[in-house]
């Protein structure tokens, strides 16, 4: 049971989108026989919706982060990967853009990606720098009106098919020698891996972005520069309630199917966990509302640190736990490959491991409290 | 700032949390200690008219916002959980009038609750019926304008203090739950054949007053019975959807002073030559108590929203912020009292104290498997 918040149109195309294009295609989405990321963000663009974020007056749908986390949960109950590929799209992919970029940047791209007609990118993490974002090497050298960017960056989500990437490059030392790019994928020197074998979000491209003597004009710079650490943050701090909206839309997912098959097990007169199912729609309850906490933080201009980690961790935690009791309620037939609960007990994994570990959640939240 | 809170739940929340702080907390070691129910914790929250909270203006109360009141009582249950069950009560013992009372009942019993001239209680359970209330003994039996009450209740709240009482009995002991009716005892400590017998003994809330009723041919005019003979089974689950987010905001306040009190100790205790907060062990276990608080209180504020917005989804979201504020409550207090160590588990610091008394929100007001039974029958009947 969930009491629906935000815009009652939005929330209609919302759901007419999600009937229509995300339904048909999340199995095959599941096995990762599913449509592109681009093309999943194409057909939300023609419903007006790549841009949720975006003010009308770039392309978007002007809506509120409210808005924003209502359509990641509804499209992460039906299918996880279209749900990451969006929510990246517009949150870590959009925003940075939105709040730190200036007008030439902002006609430059942000009607493409609101329209759907390009696709996105997110690029912080490196190998050897995944939680430890001032361990960054690649770097960027200024060459004139243009930097030079040379290195690679890992677990990039959508690598290989988003057409504009944002990207952390160091420009000089430590976390204060950090600048942001927006870097185009048709720019020469760009290119990427092949997309990961994954253990869930099989429909989600992650892999490598290499920047091999890539130039970017300095008008790409994102920001002034050494200001992209800020960026970044700034980013994964509103990026946190998007990936807790997915956590609680999977888990919303695996409760739907482990209802069905309780109400099954029940009508042929077998026992039903009523225990584990109330605890499943307890922490998916409060889950929720926590997002909507950070959210409407968010959409008050408040400063969302803390409670962005405090709703990612709870609510990460909570479509993990939540969908292994789906594959307990729903066995054995959740043994299956492709079974609602096995799909969702797989994708779930991922949501406490990326935009910041749970353990790293757990260090922000603690230095809030115990910090000086 | 909260942003879920409007202006007048912000001012009221600081002013509570004030006086919670300023003359609540000194007492609390006291209250538990001797056990004693603390009649000036009552003569404060008159004085600073703390008992209108539960109540509409119309009858002498505030707002009648649940999310006001409720975050009052998390004020109060963060440095005293034997205090905040007081405000809990007044407004428990009043919702049957409100959710059930005429007019003229309501006009004439609901002001003296809202000023705290009088003290109320709700008397559902008995020795043999705890969560299966629709087994009760206890008889209420027609002589004209009268009924005649007899039998015995049991765990009440306050129900050695109280005033106005809700009694809820069978007018037809050939039915369960169609056969329950209410009614408003008044001046209940006074009436023949009432006698409270307090129960002494307990793990937490120890200050508060927990008494066995036996009512023996107890007389109450009919115009004090609530709705229609049959209906009290109904207006007893009514109220308990109204109740339950109180009882989570205590459980949510009484976890949010363990936390507070942890990390004060966590930042202050030196081992190994730094402050214990320094390692990750402690630190870990300080985020993952602040984010089960949040939870609970994200719960705790929504379930209480719903009911300000009078949605039909409340009993479910009331019975959801129950179990993850009291569960919230055991859990982290145990992992307070852990920071502490051996001091923890001393009384003169509060952490184990607050432990006890998180105990009592996973009982009372249906047990926490009570609440998973009402949340799974939800689901599974959708």
């Amino acid at each position: 049971m969930s009491t629906d918040i935000g815009d009652r149109e939005l929330g209609g195309r919302i759901a007419g989108f999600v009937d229509d294009a995300i339904v048909p295609v999340a199995a095959a989405m599941a096995r990762g026989e599913g449509p592109t990321p681009k093309r999943i963000v194409e057909a939300a663009g023609e419903a007006g919706l790549a841009g949720i974020l975006t003010p009308e007056r770039f392309g978007g749908a002007g809506g509120t982060h409210g808005d924003f986390i209502r359509f990641v949960e509804t499209v992460a109950r039906v299918d996880a990967s279209c749900a990451v590929i969006l929510d990246v799209h517009l949150s870590v992919g959009t925003e940075p853009l939105l709040v730190f970029g200036n007008d030439d940047q902002k006609s430059r791209y942000l009607g493409k990606l609101a329209r759907g007609e390009w696709l996105a990118g997110f690029a912080l993490t490196e190998a050897g720098g995944g939680s430890d974002a001032v361990a960054m090497r690649t770097h960027a050298t200024r060459e004139g009106d243009a930097y030079v960017l040379d290195g690679a960056k890992a677990f990039i989500t959508g690598a290989g098919d988003a057409d504009l990437y944002i990207v952390m490059a160091r420009t000089g030392e430590g976390a204060h020698g950090v600048s942001a790019f927006l870097v185009e994928s048709a720019w020469p020197g760009v290119s990427a891996g092949t997309p990961l074998r994954k253990m869930g979000l099989h429909g989600s491209w992650t892999g490598e972005l290499v920047l091999d003597g890539v130039r970017v004009p300095a008008a790409n710079r994102l920001g002034v520069e050494g200001t992209g650490f800020t960026v970044a943050m700034s980013a994964l701090d509103s990026g946190r309630v998007g990936i807790s909206a997915q956590a609680v839309g999977i888990a919303q997912g695996a409760l739907d199917a482990a209802v069905v098959s309780s109400r099954h097990r029940r009508d042929a007169g077998l026992d039903v966990d009523a225990i584990a199912l109330a605890d499943m729609e307890a922490r998916t309850a409060a889950a929720r509302q926590l997002t909507r906490y950070a959210a409407a933080l968010v959409d008050a201009g408040q400063r969302v640190t803390l409670d962005a980690a405090i709703a990612k961790l709870y609510a990460t935690d909570t479509c993990v736990a939540v969908a292994q009791s789906a594959v307990d309620l729903c066995a054995p037939e959740s043994a299956l490959d492709d079974h609602p609960a096995a799909v969702r007990f797989r994708d779930a994994k991922a949501c406490q491991i990326y935009e910041g570990t749970n353990q790293i959640q757990r260090v922000v939240i603690a230095r809030h409290l115990l910090g000086d | 700032m909260d942003v879920r809170l409007n202006d007048e739940q912000t001012m009221i929340r600081d002013t509570v949390r004030d006086i919670a702080r300023e003359r609540i907390a000194p007492r609390a070691a006291e209250i538990d200690g001797t056990g004693d129910f603390p009649w000036d914790v009552v003569d404060l929250f008159r004085k600073h008219d703390l008992f209108a909270l539960p109540f509409p203006p119309e009858y002498g109360g505030l707002s009648g916002s649940a999310l006001t009141l409720n975050v009052a009582i998390e004020e109060l249950a963060k440095v005293c959980a034997t205090s905040a069950l007081i405000l809990v009560v007044q407004g428990l013992g009043g919702y049957p009038l409100m959710i059930a009372g005429t007019e003229e009942q309501k006009a004439r019993l609901l002001p003296e609750l809202a000023s705290g001239a009088k003290l109320s209680a709700y008397a559902l359970s008995e020795p043999g019926a705890g969560s299966d209330p629709a087994g009760m003994q206890t008889r209420a039996e027609r002589h004209g304008d009268e009924y005649v009450i007899t039998g015995s209740k049991l765990w009440i709240t306050a129900g050695g203090v109280a005033d106005t009482i809700t009694v809820f009995a069978k007018t037809d002991p050939n039915e369960r739950a169609k056969g329950v009716s209410a009614f408003v005892l008044e001046d209940a400590q006074h009436l023949k054949g009432f006698a409270a017998n307090t129960i002494h003994g307990k793990l937490g809330i120890r200050g508060s007053n927990t008494a066995e009723l036996q009512l023996d041919e107890v007389v109450v005019p009919a115009a004090n019975r609530l709705g229609e003979e049959g209906d009290g089974f109904r207006i007893a689950m009514r109220v308990l959807d109204r109740s339950r987010p109180g009882v989570a905001a205590q459980a949510l306040g009484i976890a949010q002073g363990a936390l507070d009190y942890a990390v004060g100790y966590a930042k202050e205790r030196k081992q190994f030559g730094k402050a214990i907060a320094e390692f990750q062990g402690i630190q870990f276990m300080v985020a993952d108590m602040e984010a089960q608080t949040a939870a609970a209180r994200a719960m705790v504020y929504w379930a209480s929203q719903l009911i300000d917005d009078k949605s039909s989804d409340v009993g479910h979201f009331a019975a959801i912020a129950k179990l993850l504020a009291a569960d919230t409550a055991m859990k982290v207090t145990t992992d307070a009292v852990q920071i502490l160590g051996g001091y923890g588990y001393v009384n003169e610091y509060p952490v184990e104290r607050m432990m006890r008394d998180a105990k009592i929100t996973q009982i009372y007001e249906g047990t926490s498997q009570i609440q998973r039974i009402v949340i799974a029958r939800d689901l599974l009947r959708g």
